[in-house]
């Protein structure tokens, strides 16, 4: 019976091709902005780390001082190097790093490359297992580095390539404001998106190109990008270890959540505890976001692609009602053929069948051309300069996506016209011939 | 034109009117919001910036080595001067809506802190001797800063310059001291004081911070001596040497700082990547709006023509016993007429309750009441445009049709 609805179906979409054109084209129209800009929303507000993510917490204390306290308020989105260290060296966590960002001239041996800038990440050596970060060649540092701010560097992919033509470059020197690093390790492709671990370096930065031991860092005085923020007598540039200022991010592992649970009373307790040593004066104000929940603290996604996906919905409903219109347009038109078949012994249930077939194949056809033009827009974003532009592809759960959504819309759309079409009395009809 | 018979006609094809009121409301609701949004980022795009945009070129140069910028700061200047075309240069620690900003709060009171209430987050720009000419700023009151000024002038703790003169833009001299001459007046940053000595028309800050857009004009300037901070070099020539002067000023500083990394653009360019954002924003909701139209109209070209389709035998026996063309086409138009009336006033609604949330939820500002009505009377326009075909031919149905069976 299927078949023989289909065939109807094309038959009766091909008597009327401006009228089927036009629909098929609102639908695709509808669709296409629709999955061009759900598209987006979803590669922004993925988890940058699936089946990881959850395990990973991102620990908040407020070591301020009594100006414009405020009960209640959030505390700093960083730390201070001595709360970073004094953590750092608690280990009360399965894994802990403490990192901040960073650009380094990078001073190639070879005459033919000018000196360029490479953005930086000065961390500790947990960095890398804890965000289970690839390795292509070498190995990461080890905590035993850190402590004897070792002059190594692991270097991207990407900065390899450029450098020592992808090849395995560990053991070759490499210069860095004017000191020789030793090559370690070369990672693999890796990017995360959102730039979780750091936002300072923008939502959707690129990764950086070269990791470095962070008292490596501290002690060369490499130079940081990123947000300081102080308070009290403020920051000195030259002793950022002893400065109130937070410019440090700290991440934390904890497999399960009672561990995080234990952690955070820790937390207390290390807030109290300074409290009482009076480096800090405020009463503890303490927050274990994970990586969901910082990137939601921080309203990662932008408002804008936000605003563009809602009105892409409204302009699909336009598009919805306006085919709902077309369809009820075009199968009222048919109630004399519908009544001689109803006369002729098609159940109304059947009548309604073969009319949602009708509006089933527009709708595919539909989401077929929504889907084209979805890449079409895919690609015209891509080609924007905004930091995120590059991510801006359809993945297979976005593709599932726009097909059901197309050919729900469109079957929903023509259950209103079918049911009022099957209306018909068959003897009316019949008559008024 | 009587409407009763109208009204009459449409209660019998209630599903396709109403299908026609909502799209036509859906439609405003979404063309009032779109359009205001694409105001408010035009207006962005277009914000003035009293500077010579037009003839900047701009290189930021980093990774030199901080120590020595004292002597070699004048040295690149100079160096950069003897380009061609080349009427003014300086060196500032930022510029305009170049995405480095550096924030301080001030307060117009010793005895305030900067994390009290009242003061007011500005934007701190360093500059070097001769910036002010090289940026072209416009004086409006007061002096700019003097020779004496910049030489004595050093960098502090907390990134605060150890000076005691500032110049200020017109809008933040209003927020500091509402309805007073700002000139002689002292603004404070903890241990700091500064007195304005001058007031500049309007310059953008390097990015929104503090209160957002409105305080994108809140900004202060501080006379520098050659230092570390100072990393930004403006070159000022002719709007049509701006692209030369920027690939010859960033050669010049990378051939006199090898290790560093120097970087040219012309401000043209700094203002288009930092705006680049709003205007793909400007440039789909237009084709959304574009698109939504065309297919509103079409819907409604679609449905009046099956509507007219349906009708033939009735309009052939008003025009058989005495209707006009006109009449027929005027019905067909008034019946647009009162559909699309009821559309844009759902419509309407939608469109401010559709506001009302966007403003709890993504920092919009409140509509102004006037996109309303415009946006009804566009529809209404867009309806009379689209019965305008299926008007005709249903006013070309011939009197004869009258006496054929349907």
């Amino acid at each position: 019976m299927f078949t023989y609805y289909l065939d109807l179906a094309l038959r009766s979409l091909s008597r009327n091709k401006a009228l089927t054109a036009l629909m098929v084209l609102a639908i695709a129209l509808g669709i296409g902005a629709c999955m061009t800009t759900l598209t987006v929303l979803h590669v922004l507000s993925g988890d940058p780390l699936p089946g990881k993510s959850a395990q990973l917490y991102y620990p908040q204390l407020d070591p301020r001082d009594m100006d414009g306290y405020q009960p209640g308020g959030d505390p700093p989105s960083q730390v201070t190097w001595i709360d970073g260290m004094n953590l750092l060296h608690a280990k009360r966590a399965d894994r802990q790093a403490l990192m901040t960002g960073g650009a380094v001239p990078v001073q190639p041996a070879q005459s033919a490359i000018e000196p360029f800038f490479e953005n930086a990440r000065y961390t500790t050596a947990d960095f890398f297992p804890m965000f289970d970060v690839p390795m292509l060649y070498g190995r990461a540092w080890s905590a035993a580095d850190d402590e004897g701010s070792a002059r190594v560097a692991v270097i991207s992919r990407k900065l390899n390539d450029k450098l020592f033509q992808g090849r395995d470059s560990t053991g070759q020197t490499l210069r860095m404001n004017d000191v020789a690093f030793r090559v370690i390790g070369v990672l693999d492709q890796w990017r995360m998106s959102p730039h979780f671990y750091d936002l300072n370096s923008g939502n959707y930065a690129e990764d950086e190109g070269v990791y470095v031991p962070l008292t490596t860092a501290k002690d060369m005085k490499l130079a940081r990008n990123g947000s300081t923020d102080c308070w009290g007598k403020g920051s000195d540039p030259d002793h950022m270890d002893t400065a109130p200022c937070v410019w440090l991010q700290f991440w934390v592992q904890l497999d399960t959540p009672a561990k995080a649970a234990a952690y955070k009373q820790f937390l207390v307790h290390y807030s109290q505890e300074q409290k009482a040593l009076g480096r800090f004066q405020r009463p503890p104000n303490v927050r274990l976001p994970d990586v969901m929940g910082w990137l939601d603290y921080n309203k990662v996604v932008p408002g804008d692609v936000r605003l563009q996906a809602w009105l892409a919905l409204g302009f699909l409903l336009v598009c919805l009602v306006n085919t709902v219109g077309l369809m009820l347009a075009k199968f009222l038109r048919r109630s004399s053929e519908l009544g001689v078949r109803r006369a002729l012994g098609a159940s109304r249930r059947e009548v309604f069948m073969q009319l949602l077939v009708e509006s089933g194949v527009i709708g595919l056809t539909g989401g077929i051309a929504g889907l084209l033009l979805a890449l079409l827009g895919l690609w015209l974003v891509r080609k924007q300069p905004s930091d995120y532009a590059a991510l801006a592809h359809l993945d297979l759960p976005m593709l599932l996506t726009t097909f059901l959504l197309a050919v729900g819309a469109t079957l929903l759309a023509g259950l209103l016209p079918a049911w009022r079409a099957c209306q018909v009395t068959p003897a009316l009809q019949l008559k008024s011939n | 034109m009587e409407i009763r018979p109208i009204l009459a006609s449409l209660r019998k094809h209630r599903i396709p009117a109403l299908l026609i009121v909502l799209e036509i409301a859906l439609a405003c609701a979404v063309l009032c919001n779109a359009v205001f949004l694409i105001g408010a980022r035009a207006g962005e795009i277009a914000l003035p910036n009293a500077i010579d945009e037009q003839g900047l070129s701009v290189v930021t140069l980093t990774g030199a080595d901080p120590d020595r910028a004292a002597s070699e700061i004048p040295r690149n200047l100079d160096a950069l001067r003897r380009i061609r075309g080349v009427r003014e240069v300086a060196v500032l620690n930022t510029v305009p809506l170049s995405g480095n900003g550096w924030n301080s709060n001030f307060t117009t009171r010793p005895d305030m802190k900067p994390t009290d209430k009242g003061s007011i987050n500005s934007n701190v720009y360093l500059m070097g001797e001769g910036a002010g000419r090289a940026l072209g700023l416009r004086l409006t009151q007061g002096r700019m800063f003097t020779g004496e000024d910049y030489a004595s002038a050093s960098m502090g703790s907390s990134f605060m310059p150890e000076t005691h003169v500032a110049i200020v833009n017109q809008r933040l001299a209003e927020r500091l001291w509402p309805g007073q001459s700002p000139l002689g007046r002292k603004m404070y940053v903890n241990q700091y004081w500064y007195q304005v000595v001058g007031v500049v028309a309007n310059v953008l800050r390097p990015k929104q911070a503090g209160a957002g857009l409105p305080g994108i004009y809140d900004a202060a300037f501080f006379p520098m001596q050659p230092t570390a901070e100072l990393s930004y070099y403006v070159l000022r020539g002719a709007p049509a040497d701006r692209e030369r002067i920027a690939r010859q000023a960033e050669d010049a500083l990378s051939g006199l700082e090898p290790a560093a990394v120097a970087e040219g653009k012309t401000f043209v360019d700094i203002r288009g990547d930092y705006f680049s954002g709003a205007a793909s924003m400007v440039w789909m909701l237009v084709l959304v709006c574009v698109v939504m139209l065309a297919v509103t109209a079409f819907g409604i070209v679609g449905l009046t023509s099956f509507w007219v389709a349906q009708r033939r035998r009735q309009i052939g026996i008003r025009r058989a016993v005495g209707a006009r063309r006109g009449h027929i086409l005027s019905y067909f138009r008034t019946e647009n007429f009162l559909l699309s009336g009821a559309g844009v006033l759902l419509g309407m609604l939608l469109a401010f309750g559709i506001n009302l949330y966007l403003m709890q939820h993504y920092e919009m500002a409140r509509m102004p009441w006037y996109y309303l009505p415009a946006g009804a009377i566009t529809l209404w326009l867009l309806g009379q445009v689209a019965v305008f075909g299926p008007a005709h031919r249903a006013a070309a149905v011939p009197p004869v049709e009258a006496t054929r069976s349907a």
